[in-house]
């Protein structure tokens, strides 16, 4: 037999050491993993665009860019491709999630949204009707959200280069004077919510696709969030960060929190709220709902002292009814999120490696 | 969802942690295996290794289907998959298992035409969905899995389909288990036996784990209260001076198992004379091959196939870890060279892998606990 390691300390310090190596891009082509939103996601961003495009803006990937323009006035930029299949799905379409999820980008940076632009790349044979849909649902969603869709973009490809219609959406949204959310405004002792249940988008996706031949009442919780943060800032202004928890879920989020303040993170999984169907779903199908997709609900992080009247104010808005507080920044353990299982056990929440795959056993 | 919660309850959980604690003789240190990897992931997942008294130690067994594929067999799928006119269908788990030069998902990427499917019937659909293209099934995983795909032989046999076949991987639990008793370098004290394999051998099988070896075996379920429960029963047989076979998983499986899915898997398959697993090496009589009624729809016949063995990476110790030798932290690559996103075992490959578990939701000091109510608010 060859050598053993004999010292699990040093073991978990040389795992730590390579885990913080900026990731390398391997392999010579893009693979689905690269738009997984994992590791191969973060070297494909650094090696390859971060490494032509760099500069101070870009600098953090963040996902968007706050640009002073002067001194008092800021102004938040984001940007996102929306690719979903199906486009239909319980909850909403490919038109309402373009709007929300670069609305929500904004209102995360503390942006309150004003303008959209708009690319739409078609398939050859997409159905007038089927456009009209995603179209009326996408203007219905900027009518709630508060913002105007100004410009945009059409294109045309081949049936064999798209599926239906994809969309990009560009947002700008004004960030009121004094207004900050960063990472390192974090501390340990902060409280850590979540505005409500984990998993739906993801799931209802999964299910709408109809290979798991399993039928669940799931709907997509995709929805403005722009509303609810100026509620939750008037009424605790001294929140601390706020993301959306999409690609990757709220196990994703709070791990790219202790990457980026180096502290670590408690999450109690008795106090994650789950809708009792979709948790049905997870569970049957092996996959973990802190790594599933939401489109409506944010990760917010908010000084102890602030955390009731957070709460309050994020259950008192239409979209916050199940907030909950799941956990607790911490000193130790350092870059690291640990879960307290209902079970009364201990474990680490890593970030995903890769599309959540149904176990086969 | 109540049904799963009544197995995840806590308060029943600290119960049968103090029964635990109580019947654990303190001045023995007892090692069990658990044989599946659906227990080694619950392990993990709940946190269950924090809650045993130090001198009790969970040793991860060998039966992950993934894990178990030898490298050389991973190749021969992906031969099968770059062939023109292929449709390769696999379970998910497999695609990202590399072989001797890339995965599936490689093979994907390079434009091999690599599906994933939930069962083997979503694979005999696209075949009748796609009549000109051959369908190709890599079938893995033990008797669990097994009768699902003789089920889809069967259907496709009475519907004629002719371009539908399937990569049998398929393996049998009771080898392993006797080649891991018959290993000089593992001293085990028990087994928590296989779960869901069980519900279709049932538990006759393992008599001769006591019988021949003086081992005590117990049947045992996937949600954390079973995988405790199973770990007081045994704790109890040692205790107690006994040394039998029992059932904790009662409330699906049955001494005789499932006589109908064993008849289907008697039909639709033959004991292959020997079959290599990874780590393990030879086993004799340990994996199923299609039975000759079934020939024309065996991928291994229709196909050519290079069937070259393939040795494992040096620095990997896939085997030992799961023959329960060592604990996947002491593999010298584990975490820095072989990580879930470049694996060079299996081991590190499917959530039920111990590396991949003990990775994921494991690198804390096996005693880390944290106690206190992390969501509660102060009154302001």
């Amino acid at each position: 037999m060859a050598r053993l390691n004999d010292d699990p300390d040093q073991v978990r310090g040389a795992i730590e050491a390579v885990r913080r190596r900026r990731p390398r891009l391997t392999g010579d082509h893009v693979t689905l993993a690269h738009g997984a939103g994992g590791k191969a996601s973060a070297a494909l961003t650094d090696s390859i665009f971060l490494d032509a495009f760099r500069n101070d803006h870009l600098a953090p990937l963040a996902d968007g860019a706050v640009l002073g323009l002067t001194d008092d006035t800021r102004i938040a930029m984001s940007t996102d491709q929306f690719v979903v299949s199906p486009w239909r799905f319980p909850g909403g379409t490919v038109g309402s999630l373009a709007v929300h999820g670069t609305v929500n980008d904004l209102a995360c940076m503390g942006a309150r949204p004003r303008w959209l632009a708009a690319g739409f790349l078609l398939q050859e044979g997409f159905a007038f009707t089927d456009l009209r849909e995603v179209v009326d649902d996408m203007q219905r969603a900027a009518v709630e959200a508060g913002v105007t869709i100004v410009t945009g973009d059409t294109k045309v490809v081949d049936r064999d280069a798209a599926d239906g219609v994809y969309i990009t959406t560009t947002g700008v949204g004004v960030i009121p004077a004094g207004r900050r959310l960063a990472a390192d405004l974090v501390q340990p002792g902060d409280k850590v919510i979540v505005t409500g249940t984990l998993a739906d988008h993801g799931m209802a996706i999964m299910l709408a696709r109809g290979d798991l031949h399993l039928d669940a009442d799931i709907r997509s919780d995709t929805a403005p969030l722009n509303g609810m943060v100026e509620d939750l800032l008037a009424a605790a202004p001294a929140v601390r960060w706020i993301r959306d928890a999409t690609r990757g879920g709220v196990g994703t989020v709070v791990n790219e929190l202790v990457q980026a303040t180096g502290l670590g993170v408690v999450l109690a999984e008795r106090a994650l709220p789950i809708d009792r169907t979709t948790a049905g779903a997870c569970d049957l199908l092996g996959i973990d709902p802190l790594y599933v997709a939401n489109e409506g609900k944010l990760v917010v992080v908010v000084p102890a002292e602030q955390g009731r009247a957070a709460l309050d104010a994020i259950r008192a808005h239409r979209f916050g009814a199940d907030a909950a507080v799941i956990g607790e920044v911490r000193a130790e353990p350092a870059s690291t999120v640990v879960l307290q299982t209902a079970f009364g056990g201990t474990r680490v929440v890593d970030m995903l490696v890769g599309d959540p795959l149904p176990r086969i056993c | 969802m109540k049904f799963v919660d009544e197995f995840r309850d806590p308060t029943a959980a600290r119960a049968l942690v103090a029964a635990i604690r109580e019947v654990a003789d303190p001045g023995r240190h007892v090692k069990l295996m658990e044989v599946c990897g659906g227990h080694t992931h619950t392990i993990y997942r709940h946190g269950i290794e924090q809650l045993l008294p130090p001198g009790v130690e969970l040793v991860h067994g060998p039966g992950c289907p993934v894990c178990v594929i030898p490298m050389g067999r991973v190749d021969d799928a992906i031969h099968l998959a770059r062939r023109p006119g292929v449709v390769f269908t696999s379970f998910g788990d497999m695609m990202r298992v590399p072989g001797g030069d890339g995965s599936l998902l490689d093979a994907k990427a390079d434009g091999a035409d690599v599906r994933m499917v939930y069962s083997p019937m979503d694979a005999l659909a696209i075949a009748e969905r796609e009549p000109d293209r051959e369908v190709v099934f890599f079938a893995v995983g033990f008797e669990t899995t097994a009768p699902s795909t003789a089920v889809t032989l069967l259907r496709a046999r009475a519907a004629g389909i002719t371009n539908f076949t399937v990569f049998s991987n398929h393996v049998t639990i009771v080898p392993p288990i006797k080649a891991i008793l018959d290993s000089p370098d593992l001293q085990l004290d028990g087994f928590l036996g296989p779960g869901h394999v069980s519900t279709v051998v049932g538990n006759r099988p393992y008599e001769f784990v006591p019988r021949d070896y003086g081992k005590p075996l117990v049947t045992a379920g996937f949600e954390p209260l079973d995988v405790l429960q199973s770990v007081h029963m045994l704790l109890v047989q040692l205790a107690e001076g006994r040394c039998e076979v029992e059932n904790q998983y009662t409330r699906v499986v049955r001494d005789e198992g499932n006589p109908r899915a064993l008849a289907i898997l008697a039909e639709v398959f033959t004991l292959r004379p020997h079959f290599e697993w990874r780590g393990l090496g030879f086993i004799a009589q340990s994996a199923l091959r299609l039975a000759d009624d079934f020939a024309a729809f065996d991928a291994e016949l229709r196909f050519d196939l290079p069937g070259v063995r393939v040795a494992d990476p040096k620095s990997c110790q896939c085997g030992e870890v799961l023959k329960g030798v060592i604990k996947p932290w002491q593999c010298k690559v584990f975490g820095t060279a072989c990580t879930p996103e470049t694996p060079i075992g299996t081991c590190m490959v499917s959530s039920e892998g111990a590396c991949a578990a003990y990775y994921n939701f494991g690198r804390l000091d096996a005693q880390y606990l944290v106690a206190d109510d992390v969501t509660a608010l102060p009154v302001v």
